[in-house]
């Protein structure tokens, strides 16, 4: 089992969604972030005071998957969620120990 | 645009006529003589807008632009000025402003509305009861000292915050009030304050001034970002304020006559102007106008209208708005930097430059035909320069009273929170509460 942690530009969510979904992934996690890479921050300006915000919103989505699919999960995930410009984020691939659905008591893949 | 003296006295006339052979055939109503339905029904609805004013217009407009851990807090000032402030208007702040009219002070009379009974009237506003009256100059006293705090917004003890509340009603609005609107020094002097230039904005501004030098700046200002909460809140709250200013200055002619419609056209066009211009300075210095310039505008120029408005034709209003919009733009941004001082939310750069303002353009722009009185324009240099020591008299009163209180109440309570109340929040700290 595999958990893919991908960051993506916030708008991208649905389409995200929806490129998962086609390929047999029901189930994600999905927190609001901060961040930044290689792309810059932008200038706030009120009244006199300028701020220079570095931290910019994204979206932090998890899946667990079984191991034979996490590449396909990540290659829809880079597929949906690339616009080609700077900031489109980063997907992340670690094992899972264990795994269980808390209302039936599954273990491992049966979790999934 | 304008009205044309012939204009308004053939109407006056008309109107006299008509009101003359309406009262011969029609019964006598149970009216009071002298108190006008008409006019207390505008006055009701104004007392309630100008009261809006504070709750929830300030009180969102200075909620949106402070940091999501300071928002209840800033908002518990707003309220508790109208709850506290409303109580002492009553107890004595109304009889020593407009009961009797020394030069000084007015008397005790009134105390706790002392004598006063339901077909009164005080002499100021003849054709209201005096209760209406009294509440309506109430909400003027609200909103001048909610206005205060947001000089130091996101750093003042709360308790501290309620006694120099008290002590800034009691010996810097009160005596102005008294002075420029109840017959005090100022107004025998001929000092023109239609709505609050001086009683409102002007003392609101340069105490906020003082005090901001007083309490010092916000931790982390110029280096922690200190973008605000939710500008939408301010968005909103500045509708409300602007539709409140129509009670604010409108009501400030005491009744429903041409009077108030042209304090208040020419209050909305100074709103309109102000907005405007403030957004054209910013696109044209930084490539955009932002939705804060545009409502910081709107504010600067309905608070720099205000002593005008009911003294100037409603065209003045958009050249008074443009110069609004200008020098508190000028203010709020080179002034403020250059001085070094953190006014959080522009009580100076808005409303105690808007004030200067506002009560040196009605004895340029003054006319004899809406106001009475004359301004530079129509030949009356004299009357700027009585507006000039109105606005010295109320710098050096509220500037150095404001000064004397802080200094007071410090010595029996801290007036900024601890360092580490302060980072973590008013809310929290002072209320123990918190936005989710």
């Amino acid at each position: 089992m595999k958990l893919v942690v991908a960051i993506i530009k916030p708008f991208k969510l649905d389409e995200v969604r929806q490129a998962l979904t086609a390929i047999g992934v029901h189930g994600m996690t999905v927190t609001e972030v901060k961040g930044y890479g290689r792309q810059k921050g932008h200038t706030e300006i009120y009244r006199g005071a300028e701020y220079v915000v570095n931290f910019l919103p994204k979206l932090r989505i998890e899946i667990a998957v079984a191991t034979e699919l996490a590449d396909k999960a990540v290659e829809v995930i880079t597929a949906s969620a690339r616009t080609g410009q700077i900031g489109d984020g980063k997907i992340f691939v670690t094992p899972i120990d264990h795994a269980l659905r808390i209302r039936t008591g599954e273990t491992d893949s049966d979790a999934l | 645009m304008g009205v044309l003296p012939r204009h308004a006295a053939s109407a006056a006339a008309t109107f006299s006529i008509a009101a003359l052979f309406a009262s011969a055939v029609t019964p006598a109503l149970a009216e009071t003589p002298g108190i006008n339905a008409a006019d207390t029904a505008w006055m009701i609805a104004a007392t309630a807008l100008v009261l809006m004013m504070t709750i929830p217009g300030l009180a969102l407009f200075y909620a949106g632009m402070v940091r999501k851990k300071n928002v209840l807090a800033t908002m518990a000032q707003s309220l508790a000025a109208v709850a506290l402030i409303s109580i002492l208007w009553v107890a004595f702040g109304y009889s020593l402003a407009f009961v009797g009219d020394g030069p000084w002070l007015g008397t005790l009379d009134r105390w706790f509305l002392a004598g006063m009974k339901m077909d009164d009237v005080n002499p100021v506003a003849k054709t209201i009861p005096e209760a209406l009256f009294m509440l309506y100059q109430m909400t003027f006293a609200i909103i001048t000292v909610a206005l205060v705090a947001g000089a130091v917004a996101d750093r003042m003890r709360f308790s501290a915050y309620l006694l120099f509340a008290v002590g800034w009603f009691m010996f810097v609005y009160v005596p102005l009030a008294h002075w420029v609107w109840g017959g005090g020094f100022l107004a025998t002097m001929g000092v023109l304050d239609f709505a609050g230039g001086l009683v409102v904005h002007l003392s609101a501004g340069i105490g906020g001034l003082v005090a901001s030098k007083v309490m010092g700046k916000r931790h982390g200002y110029g280096t922690e970002n200190l973008a605000p909460f939710n500008l939408s809140l301010a968005v909103i709250g500045t509708g409300m304020l602007w539709v409140g200013w129509f009670g604010f200055n409108g009501g400030s002619a005491l009744t429903a006559s041409p009077r108030a419609v042209m304090a208040i056209t020419a209050t909305h066009l100074a709103a309109c102007a102000g907005a405007l211009t403030w957004a054209a300075v910013e696109w044209s210095t930084r490539r955009k106008p932002s939705v804060l310039g545009m409502i910081s505008g709107a504010i600067a120029g309905l608070g720099t209208i205000t002593p005008a408005s009911g003294f100037v034709e409603p065209w003045h209003g958009i050249v008074i708005g443009m110069a609004a919009g200008l020098l508190c733009f000028w203010a709020c941004t080179s002034l403020k930097q250059r001085l070094g001082y953190d006014d959080s939310l522009d009580v100076f750069g808005v409303h105690g430059i808007g004030g200067i303002t506002g009560t040196l353009l009605a004895g340029v722009f003054a006319t004899a035909a809406i106001g009475g009185t004359s301004g530079l324009l129509e030949d009356n240099p004299r009357q700027l320069l009585i507006q000039f020591y109105g606005v010295a008299v109320t710098l050096l009163w509220s500037g150095g009273m404001t000064f004397v209180l802080l200094k007071l109440v410090g010595a029996f309570v801290p007036l900024r929170v601890s360092l580490q109340h302060e980072m973590e929040g008013l809310d929290i700290s002072q209320h123990g509460e918190a936005l989710q």
